[in-house]
């Protein structure tokens, strides 16, 4: 237990102690090794990595040198990425075998590992993190201190202006003045709704109850999609301390986060956070003696979509199949348990501890019009910098897929981005200038979704990209409802029917049609929004469906069965390596002469392709 | 495999960590799956007794997530990321390999229990998109090559 002077110690000493995270020209003598620890990172050995450094120093019996695991430092695909502070220096694609180096050349010489450097796309190389390209549109204040501290150590979340924001509400705020502040800072729900966030708390605290709760939901389930997985990963308390503050705002002493078993490093951190925060103090009764008592309990998903709803989430937190509940009665007055719940986000809480510090003017000052704040968006698919983003609402699509992401890789055409996941709908070049904004996105057939935004280049066909996802979508209906258990189902095979090249005239007016019935008449937003992926493809790339039925033609080269092999008598040299490997004989040729495929004959498996040392068979 | 029954003290273990609270049944349901590899007809009695839930709404719950399953997992379970970031780079082909090269499809286990098979969502990985894992190790960057060369390794082994 420490009592609030002795937090207010471990913060000014701590903060001291570790100016070096933050400030190139700190006076230290020490260095801080920082080894990220996100998913990305962890796949690819930075456990071992981070065990050698501590084995080395150990060995060579070096001062002044601390390895810290830290979160998410952004830039997965550089992965992983080591930073050694204060001078900031920034090594990506280390391997466990690079540390003798790293230690010997950097920490002892003071050289820097020249060949461990980054190259940003523009092929210079660079020194520190924010000279990338990647980093200069960014602006983290839902990721501020990730990859900065160690999240698994409280006294560096406290260094970090940790619980100050719940000390600030609890002493010198009443309920409805934190709820104004968030209320006036514009926030809005970063699940993809974007409800306004302020609105949802008032409600909760107005509804009558004995017993009210909070809830967190990271049930991310949006594949490709890791914004609240690398939060929780990377500053896991800034999440406990906000939902402290919503559940003084709303007169609620306890908690639930509802996390997605197949995190097993973000269920790890969280509970650690609980455990330290229940050890200091500052979760459990009469908090700081303030009279506020709160506590939290993690709950674990066990792998279903429909549970991001919140209303089946519910179900899922009490024990049983998740789903969804009819609304009205809205989580607000009837939630877990029958009593007044308050569900957020992740990314949702990662904003409050900063709106509650610097003030609802503040966080009002970044952003748009409707759109306040920042968003962190996954970013992935076709793109050269593939990692986490956070930028100001406002910024462009195109700032993001390219100034950011650093555009598309392989020379390849950029074709469209997605965002929302199965919910949402692609963009294409002509909307790329949209800012990013609840409205915008929405007027343009996409939505803002919980962050994933997936580029696509020319390869990809958009008929199969739809058919991807309502795959997604009927794994992942509950079937509780017809609209959504039949009408996805129905769907998909539509679209099966159109990528196998048996698609009839009328195909895409039937498509519509069923979509429209599905959004309208489906139970939860899952199904509402499931038809969304179909219906933008084919309000942007009709043509290509009309190809798929009419021409039996993917240009994309992506369906299978519509794809008819031949071998370019240009390139090819008569080498032989197809036919040999051709499994049903369909190739036929002399040696040194040009080859030729039967298509009658030819089941498209596709082998001859990637037999052809000349690239000379061609779909 | 260890056996699974409501004597099972390892089942009674699991069991005493929680009170018995019908909430507590995913919890419960996780560890077990965790602990067994799937969740054992037996292991669903115990817990039956001991929440007083009946088993057909443990069932409901068991089949409803996808995490849990009723057949034990292989001795190699490959799971293969079928998210929106490795679909797009290609991870539609290396299942198509995998499905080809062990005769089974997803969900499947082979008959001399030495693979299963299973097309996962995102595990989060996507900066190394396309992923696929071998008892949970990431491999990342993946092609139908690597996984190739994972197969043939596990395969020429005689155990």
């Amino acid at each position: 237990m420490k009592t609030l002077e002795e937090i207010k110690k471990i913060r000014e000493e701590k903060r001291k102690e570790l100016d070096l995270r933050v400030n190139t020209s700190a006076d230290t003598r020490e260095k801080h090794i920082l080894v990220c620890h996100g998913t990305g990172c962890t796949s690819s050995k930075s456990p071992k990595i981070l065990e050698n450094f501590r084995r080395i120093i150990e060995e060579k019996k070096i001062e002044n040198v601390r390895v810290i695991q830290t979160g998410c430092f952004g830039l997965c695909a550089k992965g992983p990425i080591v930073i050694i502070r204060p001078e900031d220096v920034f090594y990506a694609m280390v391997k466990p075998e690079d540390c003798e180096e790293i230690i010997e050349k950097h920490i002892q010489k003071g050289e820097l590992v020249e060949r461990l450097l980054c190259k940003d796309i523009d092929n210079k190389t660079v020194k520190k993190l924010d000279e990338l390209n990647f980093y200069k549109k960014q602006k983290r204040i839902a990721l501020k201190n990730c990859g900065v501290i160690d999240p698994e150590n409280i006294d560096e979340y406290i260094a970090f202006d940790g619980y100050k924001a719940l000390e600030k509400v609890l002493f010198s705020m009443t309920p409805d003045e934190v709820i104004d502040v968030v209320s006036k800072s514009g926030l809005r729900g970063r699940g993809g709704a974007g409800f306004p966030t302020g609105k949802k708390w008032s409600f909760t605290k107005m509804a009558k109850g004995d017993q009210k709760y909070v809830v967190c939901n990271a049930d991310e389930g949006d594949p490709g999609a890791f914004m609240d997985r690398s939060v929780l990963e990377g500053d896991p308390h800034c999440v406990v301390e906000a939902m402290m503050i919503a559940g003084f705002a709303i007169g609620a002493n306890k908690g639930y986060i509802y996390v997605r078993a197949e995190y097993p490093i973000a269920v790890k951190r969280f509970q650690k956070a609980i455990d330290q925060a229940r050890e200091y103090g500052i979760l459990g009764k009469n908090i700081w003696n303030s009279g506020f008592d709160f506590d939290l309990e993690v709950r674990l998903g066990a792998g279903a979509f429909v549970c991001g709803e919140e209303t089946a989430l519910l179900e899922s937190i009490e024990g049983r199949r998740g789903q969804p509940r009819l609304k009205p009665p809205f989580p607000a007055n009837e939630g877990l348990f029958g009593k007044p719940t308050l569900i957020n986000n992740v990314e949702t809480y990662a904003n409050i501890t900063k709106i509650i510090l610097n003030g609802a003017e503040w966080y009002a000052s970044i952003g748009t019009e409707k759109s306040k704040g920042t968003k962190v968006f996954a970013l992935g698919g076709n793109v050269n910098n593939i990692g986490l983003v956070e930028v100001p609402m406002g910024v462009t699509l195109r700032e993001i897929v390219f100034d950011i992401g650093g555009g598309i890789p392989n020379g390849r055409k950029f074709k469209a981005a997605q965002t929302g996941g199965p919910s949402g709908g692609c963009i294409t070049e002509e909307n790329l200038d949209t800012p990013i904004e609840y409205e915008s996105l929405q007027a343009i057939g996409s939505m803002m979704g919980s962050g994933g935004l997936i580029v696509m280049d020319d390869s990809k066909c958009m008929v199969n990209l739809a058919k991807f996802y309502l795959g997604f979508t009927v794994d992942e209906s509950c079937g509780k409802c017809t609209p959504c258990r039949i009408g996805t189902k129905r769907l998909l095979e539509m679209l099966t029917k159109i990528t196998e090249g048996k698609g009839e005239e009328g195909d895409v007016e039937k498509l519509e049609t069923l979509c429209k019935n599905i959004q309208k008449a489906s139970v939860c937003g899952l199904g509402q929004t499931a038809p969304n992926p179909v219906l933008s493809t084919i309000k942007y790339f009709r043509d290509e469906y009309e190809e798929h039925i009419r021409d039996k033609k993917c240009r994309a080269g992506e369906c299978k069965a519509l794809m008819q092999l031949h071998i370019d008598p240009e390139l090819c040299k008569g080498c032989g390596l197809c036919k040999r490997n051709c499994p049903v004989d369909a190739i036929t040729g002399e040696v040194k002469q040009t080859h030729v495929i039967n298509t009658e004959k030819c089941i498209k498996c596709g082998t001859c392709i990637n037999k052809c040392p000349f690239h000379a068979i061609k779909s | 495999m260890q056996a699974a029954h409501g004597t099972d003290p390892k089942m009674t273990e699991i069991l005493e960590k929680y009170t018995d609270d019908k909430s507590n049944l995913i919890q419960i349901l996780n560890e077990v799956q965790e602990y067994y590899g799937y969740v054992p007809e037996k292991a669903q009695l115990a817990i039956s007794e001991y929440l007083k839930i009946p088993m057909a709404e443990i069932y409901g719950v068991v089949t409803f997530y996808a995490r849990f399953t009723l057949k034990p997992k292989g001795k190699y379970h490959i799971a293969i990321c079928l998210g929106t970031a490795c679909f797009v780079k290609g991870s539609e082909q290396i299942l198509a390999r995998a499905k080809e090269r062990l005769g089974i499809v997803e969900g499947e286990t082979t008959k001399d229990g030495k693979f299963s098979l299973e097309a996962t969502r995102c595990i989060g990985a996507c900066g190394l998109a396309p992923v696929f894992t071998v008892n949970g190790e990431v491999y990342g960057r993946a092609t139908v090559k690597k996984l190739d060369e994972i197969l043939d390794k596990i395969m020429e082994n005689p155990e």
